[in-house]
């Protein structure tokens, strides 16, 4: 396949159908004994089709990881439904057991997910032995899943322990535990976030090549907007339980439209070219969440009296944006933004 | 007069397979309110470094060379002298403040703690200051009463800085200081940092494995690799055009967002820095050197000027074979551009 270098264009067709979406999907906490709900994910539209790279991006404690682990029905939804291959997600034990064969989920921390007091080949055989019990073609199995991961010869690390191991070589053992059921969607949060830079180039060039070779989708979630450009072709920026823009990587990284998105690519340090945009303060608590557009007591283009000047500022504290829909072309939540350019509005 | 200068340190660790050298041979400067950032990977030394400058190591380490601090030798300094240059000559600030902050401490006696230590101040006065301190970094003096746990990472990274600012130290080691903190966060850090060190005519030694905020933060950059110095030189050149091999892998793993050279193509470099026990003959990045020749495995290069400057350790950067590589201009999608 020659996917990598027909450039701007994502390589899976825009009419191609979802494997995996969100519809209208919510999902509430309530503290013991407390009164304030917290709206972690507060009306998601999202989309993974078949052969899709697709990039969740945001701050701690945006909702991201909730959205993630809602999607692999490790949390139930308040409101809203997950649906795959167009059928609605069950939550009953033997449902849930067959979806997550599919739908398999890559953590963060390999140093955590890996139990130490287990061998590479337990830790890879696991996912086997939970959904097949000891087949007889394990062995071959977790030796094709380790080379697929990078680890060659596969047998030089059937009985390898983790501290034996560098932090790359784990996490490849975690990614080799998640392909070994043949997914068909890979969930991975925060792939590369405790890796060193040559080694997180090494992981994202594996993701990238799973989905060449193998064509499976995935979801990454992550902080890092320089992975998004490294290997997504779609991007979602999620604020506080919502998705406040969403597109191709190209028009969402170059060419971003909200101004949360602007803020966070305008302080990468790599090859700045502006004046930075630092936003005061911290994203306020899910349990209190502003009314009109959630960002707008954060918002650059609001305090600087531009959205005044464009006679929407009223607008921008009072009346909600509403929720992206999960088609795949360019959208965004900001009531300036779709003022200026009149394209992209949701509803 | 350099006001840091470290002098072919050496630091070996003594373990029970033997001793392990984890830094062999570091020279740096520093001058009067000028920032160094130090890059590499995890295991190059790095922090070993850090914690050598204020003589913080664990007993199994043996240090050797000298750690000139404003002229008096930090690593021969007798305990009661050692005790005071810490804090008021230097301080340090720690990745991970959630580990670094005493979790049954109140942060306002935190901070006030060096100060009735270091100077002759009653307890009401050092408690103001710890107030003062907290508002210099953007917390309210009310915060003082808090507990670190009621802290964001950024709040408690802030209280970190207050703490090295607490007796007025003329250099503060940052090691990792915006590490695990969110991009905005991150960028209001590494901002107030700046406006401190500016206002206080502060130096500072800037630790990370992440290069391009070393670049846009630091004067002077020196990238360390297998417990040395492998290139230095200024900051912007050495991320924009280094020089040095394993200085070229480590900067194109960073993606340049609108460079179209890194969409759909990341990039690392494969291997893993070498056993420390177990060095390879020769230079000891030609195991993972793309460009390494036959006399790499015999020749152990040591930093050679390559440009004003800058210094490279590489037997190309030695006889002169080496061009630097263009210097990566900014993408031509930039983001202001775009409006």
């Amino acid at each position: 396949m020659t996917i990598r270098t027909d450039g701007v264009a994502g390589p899976v067709p825009e009419t191609a159908p979802a494997i995996l979406a969100a519809r209208d999907l919510r999902v509430e906490f309530r503290g013991r004994g407390e009164r304030a709900v917290a709206r972690a994910v507060d009306g998601v539209d999202l989309d993974v089709r078949a052969g899709e790279i697709v990039a969740l991006v945001g701050e701690s404690g945006c909702g991201k990881t909730t959205l993630a682990r809602t999607l692999l029905g490790l949390e139930r939804p308040t409101a809203g439904q997950v649906t795959f291959e167009g059928r609605p997600l069950g939550h009953r034990a033997r449902e849930l057991k067959a979806y997550r064969r599919r739908v398999q989920l890559v953590l963060q921390d390999p140093n955590g997910s890996l139990n130490p007091r287990h061998t590479v080949y337990d830790a890879v055989a696991e996912g086997l032995r939970i959904h097949h019990g000891t087949t007889a073609d394990e062995r071959e199995r977790v030796a094709a899943a380790l080379s697929r991961a990078g680890l060659r010869p596969p047998e030089r690390f059937f009985l390898r322990y983790p501290h034996e191991m560098s932090g790359g070589q784990r996490q490849r053992v975690v990614i080799a535990g998640a392909l070994v059921l043949d997914p068909e969607v890979i969930v991975a949060d925060e792939p590369v976030a405790s890796l060193d830079a040559s080694v997180r180039g090494e992981i994202l060039d594996l993701l990238l090549r799973l989905r060449d070779d193998l064509g499976l989708s995935a979801l990454v979630v992550t902080h890092d907007l320089g992975l998004a450009w490294n290997i997504a072709d779609r991007v979602a920026v999620m604020y506080l339980g919502r998705i406040v823009e969403v597109g191709s990587v190209e028009e969402v990284l170059t060419a971003p439209r909200h101004p949360y998105t602007r803020a966070l690519l305008s302080v990468l340090p790599e090859g700045r070219t502006g004046e930075p945009i630092i936003l005061t303060g911290e994203p306020p608590d899910p349990t209190r969440i502003p009314g009109g557009c959630r960002f707008h007591a954060r918002c650059q283009v609001l305090a600087s009296g531009e959205a005044e000047r464009a006679g929407i500022a009223e607008r921008c504290r009072t009346e909600d944006p509403g929720i992206l829909s999960a088609v795949p072309v360019a959208q965004v939540a900001c009531h300036h933004a779709t003022g200026q350019d009149g394209r992209g509005s949701p509803g | 007069m350099n006001y840091l200068e470290v002098n072919d340190l050496t630091v070996t660790y003594r373990t029970q397979g033997g001793p392990l050298p984890a830094v062999r041979g570091v020279d740096l400067t520093v001058e009067p309110g000028s920032k160094l950032g130090i890059a590499g990977e995890s295991g190059c030394g790095k922090s070993t470094v850090a914690l050598a400058l204020l003589r913080l190591l664990p007993k199994s380490a043996v240090l050797g060379g000298r750690v000139l601090l404003d002229g008096e030798d930090v690593l021969t300094m007798k305990w009661g002298r050692l005790r005071a240059v810490r804090w008021a000559g230097a301080s340090i600030v720690f990745q991970g403040a959630m580990h670094a902050l005493n979790a049954v401490h109140r942060i306002g006696d935190q901070i006030a703690e060096p100060i009735l230590l270091h100077g002759g101040v009653t307890r009401a006065e050092a408690a103001r200051r710890a107030g003062e301190l907290l508002e210099q970094v953007g917390l309210p003096a009310a915060r003082a009463a808090a507990y670190p746990h009621e802290l964001s990472g950024g709040q408690r990274q802030r209280v970190m800085i207050a703490m090295a600012l607490a007796c007025e130290p003329r250099l503060i080691v940052a090691d990792e200081p915006t590490t695990a903190l969110d991009v905005m966060i991150q960028a209001q850090i590494l901002r107030l940092i700046d406006r401190l060190i500016g206002d206080h005519g502060i130096s500072m030694v800037m630790i990370s494995h992440d290069l391009s905020v070393l670049a846009d933060t630091c004067d002077r950059l020196a990238v360390m690799y297998a417990g040395r110095v492998v290139e230095e030189g200024p900051a912007a050149e050495v991320f924009a055009a280094p020089r040095h091999p394993y200085g070229q892998a480590l900067g194109a793993a960073f993606p340049r967002i609108g460079d179209p050279a890194s969409r759909r193509n990341p990039r690392g470099l494969p291997g893993d820095p070498p056993d420390p026990a177990a060095l390879p003959s020769g230079c000891s990045f030609r195991p993972r050197c793309g460009v390494a020749e036959e006399r790499c495995a015999h020749v152990d290069p040591t930093l050679w000027p390559a440009g004003p400057g800058r210094r490279a350790a590489c037997v190309r950067v030695l006889d002169g074979t080496v061009e630097a590589p263009a210097a990566r201009t900014a993408p031509e999608t930039a983001v202001e551009e775009t409006r």
